[in-house]
């Protein structure tokens, strides 16, 4: 019990930062239709800048107050990660709009084997440790097995990670629904034709859209970099697919679903590693994606496709 | 609309930004009354500058390294001032001719270009029979003309022979059937774990028994991973591909008692000439045929070897194009919703399609094994499947000679970096231009989809025709329709 609740604990801190850069995929497929395959390479984009801001603050400026170095840290790592997400997307699919359907996923490649090496060759291809930043937790059961003691942890870690999802979480559903740019976006994706004939400026949505989901896996990366402690150039292939595995298995287009999805991959990922065996956790994710991809093709919260002729 | 004026549509139609450099396209739109004025022009480089420096700031101007006692800081500001100032003159030369001029200079050499073309309607056929000439008296042509390097160069022909089979392949796949496949390199996987596990246990299994029966285990394996996806098109289609592609070579990874695990496979038996192995001494190739021994003879077979297969891979593919599975597979591409309603089996054609590209895989994936002689799960990441995705499509879906001609391209010219050893005289001796390899492929393949998305070679020849034979050009081409 004590082990399954921790796993479960483990599970949503895991599942929150998929859900962060799952959201980046849903709403770049919800608004035109394409698999952003460079928005993993963003993630990593994000954990790199904050690695170096959060470097700077600390040797250079000589900052040692913990909170205000991680929101100093965080708001930079928005910002200069939302350039890296207007970029991608303005050199890369912006060009290809309205060509036909692999064009923009052939440029999402070579823009992720772009972001991949660009970062390899500035930044080397040794991965990054940092010391453990946010240590201590609380304990919130005990018991006893028949291998002794076990105490379920809930780290400071894991509360800040669930608490900054949970907010972003609440603040981008209010950008969505109440907010002139979320209407312009829901329009967008609804018809862009129809939009732009109202007079929503559907290429600055667009623009914005890649730009919010970038900053969001940015907040992941940040994340990422503070729960593991290490970063290479490679962890936004892996991070990537697992998250479009978790915006698909929520109903790709769906911004609860993609949360949801990816609650859901994080705590698979994490039992299956806790009861069955650690080396093939990547294929359950895979399978998963197989899987309802085949059987469920609009997910969990997703609207079923109606195939026209 | 008639045959003479196929150019004109494109460069209105398309979005300006076809052939810049790949940073400096971050401006906004320009406003329609400064567009030609120098004003603007400079305006709108020091935007693209300025996006450059923000970019780069974290990247260019600062470096993490480890060192004792945690990560340690280099700034390198002169980097990022170079690219910064690379990228303003860049952009606003390219602004100065071509984006922001009433007659930009590429307009002027596109038309040159597509007038020639026009000129010259059989260029592509004369030009894949010149090819084809060179390839079969290349391996002579490098030992007569560049002694001494030969190797060199028939290991890069053999490279790049071994990428246009795999294009080859994954065409039927991609380009004929339009199923995107972006798992490929599980069936290259397949084919060469076939033969080197079959090679391990059973001592009598050489190349050439193991080819069949690798090609064979390949295809059998398309049908498995085709069946599940037949429902699927598109996008899901690939990513699905992929997911098979990657649990395979995750599964390749972790069985260590049956495939070695990391380790790999080593010592993988080189392909025989009718029993000859290319040894020195007595019973080698060259003793029987009474020729001076010489390294070069095994690799002159290898070349020889994987220019029959591709051969075999061209002319099944063109030979099926012709019969009811192959037009089954084109109309498959173009709408498959009209396929069904006329009676097409979609299941049998997607599967076959799926079968034979994968069949071909597994005959490139057991000559990768004799060739290298080892392989290990390193050799079949995701990353190998974009580049063969990446060829067949910048070739031009569909287009033979296209993947020829991008192969060409995009595996000799990465492998050309390595020899530019005369840039580190001005890069400093720690310049190394081979890991910029993949930096540039990714460029390459970003900067060639804008500026051609149906591929280098992009007309497309119906195979059925009615009445008279049309060339449709990549303009004609319904976009967004089909696939």
């Amino acid at each position: 019990m004590e082990y399954f609740v921790q796993q479960l604990i483990n599970g949503l801190t895991l599942g929150s930062i998929y859900g962060l850069i799952a959201i980046g995929y849903t709403m770049v497929y919800g608004i035109i239709g394409m698999i952003n395959f460079a928005h993993g390479d963003i993630f990593m984009i994000g954990s790199f800048i904050a690695l170096a801001t959060f470097l700077i603050l600390t040797t250079v400026f000589g900052f040692v107050f913990l909170p205000v170095v991680l929101l100093i840290v965080l708001i930079v790592a928005m910002l200069f990660t939302s350039a890296w997400g207007w970029t991608v997307e303005r050199l890369a699919y912006r060009p290809l709009r309205g060509s036909f359907r692999l064009a923009p996923l052939i440029t999402a490649i070579g823009m992720s084997i772009v972001l991949q090496n660009f970062v390899q060759v500035t930044q080397g291809a040794r991965n990054k440790p940092i010391p453990p930043q946010i240590q201590g937790g609380i304990t919130i059961m005990e018991g006893m097995t028949e291998n002794g003691r076990i105490a379920v942890q809930l780290s400071y870690m894991q509360m800040i990670i669930i608490a900054t999802t949970v907010l972003l979480m609440i603040g981008f559903t209010l950008l969505i629904t109440k907010t002139p740019l979320g209407r312009a976006q829901r329009a967008c994706e609804q018809d862009r034709k129809m939009a732009a004939l109202l007079g929503v400026n559907v290429d600055r949505t667009i623009s914005l859209t890649f730009v919010m989901g970038a900053a969001l896996a940015s907040v992941a990366g940040l994340m990422f970099l503070l729960l593991y402690g290490v970063i290479d150039f490679y962890i936004g292939f892996l991070a990537g697919v697992k998250a479009f595995t978790a915006a698909v298995l929520g109903g790709i287009g769906s911004l609860p679903g993609a949360m949801l999805g990816g609650l859901l991959i994080g705590l698979i990922e994490v039992f299956w590693s806790g009861y069955f065996t650690i080396e093939y956790k990547d294929v359950a994710a895979f399978s998963i994606l197989a899987i309802v991809l085949i059987f469920m093709p609009s997910g969990l919260l997703g609207k079923p496709e109606v195939e026209k002729v | 609309m008639a045959a003479g004026t196929p150019t004109a549509p494109t460069a209105s139609n398309r979005p300006q930004g076809a052939q810049r450099a790949l940073e400096e396209r971050g401006d906004m739109p320009p406003a329609a009354d400064h567009r030609t004025s120098m004003a603007g022009s400079l305006r709108d480089a020091a935007t693209a500058a300025f996006l450059v420096f923000v970019l780069g700031f974290f990247f260019l101007g600062v470096r993490s390294d480890i060192a004792p006692g945690g990560l340690t800081l280099t700034f390198r500001w002169g980097l990022l001032a170079i690219a910064v100032a690379i990228v303003f003159g860049a952009r606003l030369l390219l602004n100065i001719f071509v984006f922001r001029t009433a007659r930009p200079l590429t307009q002027r050499m596109g038309g040159a270009i597509s007038a020639q073309g026009r000129a010259f309607p059989n260029l592509g056929k004369w030009l894949g029979r010149a090819l084809f000439a060179f390839a079969v008296i290349l391996p002579f042509f490098f030992t007569y003309f560049f002694p001494g390097r030969e190797r060199q160069y028939i290991d890069l022909a053999i490279l790049i022979m071994t990428y246009i089979m795999l294009g080859w392949g994954l065409n039927i796949v991609v380009g004929l059937a339009g199923l995107l496949d972006l798992g490929y390199v599980a069936f290259y996987a397949v084919g060469a774990y076939s033969f080197a596990l079959l090679a391990q246990h059973f001592e009598f299994i050489g190349f050439w028994t193991a080819l069949p029966l690798a090609g064979l285990l390949a295809a059998f394996w398309g049908i498995i991973l085709g069946f599940p996806v037949l429902r699927l098109r598109g996008d899901y289609l690939a990513i699905v591909t992929l997911a098979f592609g990657e649990i395979i070579r995750v599964v390749l990874l972790n069985w260590y008692e049956f495939t070695g695990g990391p380790d790999g496979i080593s010592g993988i038996p080189k392909p025989t000439f009718f029993g000859l192995e290319f040894v020195r001494g007595e019973g080698g190739f060259a003793d029987f045929f009474g020729i001076p021994f010489h390294n070069i003879h095994r690799f002159i077979y290898l070349y020889y070897i994987i220019f029959i297969l591709a051969i075999i891979t061209n002319l099944v593919t063109l030979r099926l194009r012709k019969m009811p599975v192959g037009r089954a597979w084109e109309a498959l591409r173009e709408d498959e919703i009209a396929c069904r309603s006329l009676g097409i089996n979609t299941t049998n054609t997607k599967l076959t399609a799926f079968a034979l590209g994968a069949m071909f895989g597994g005959f490139a994936g057991s000559f990768f094994a004799t060739r290298q002689g080892f392989i290990s799960p390193e050799s079949f990441t995701f990353l190998e499947s974009a580049i063969i995705l990446a060829i067949v499509v910048l070739g031009g879906l569909g287009s033979q000679i296209g993947v020829v001609i991008s192969s060409i391209v995009m595996i000799g010219g990465i492998e050309l970096l390595r020899n530019l050893g005369f840039l580190s005289q001005i890069f400093g001796p720690n310049f190394e231009p081979t890991q910029y390899r993949m930096l540039i492929f990714g460029i390459a393949m970003v900067l060639i989809m804008v500026w051609k998305p149906r591929g280098l070679v992009s007309t497309r020849e119906p195979t059925a025709v009615l009445k008279e034979k049309k060339r449709i050009g990549a303009d004609m081409v319904a976009q967004g329709e089909g696939h």
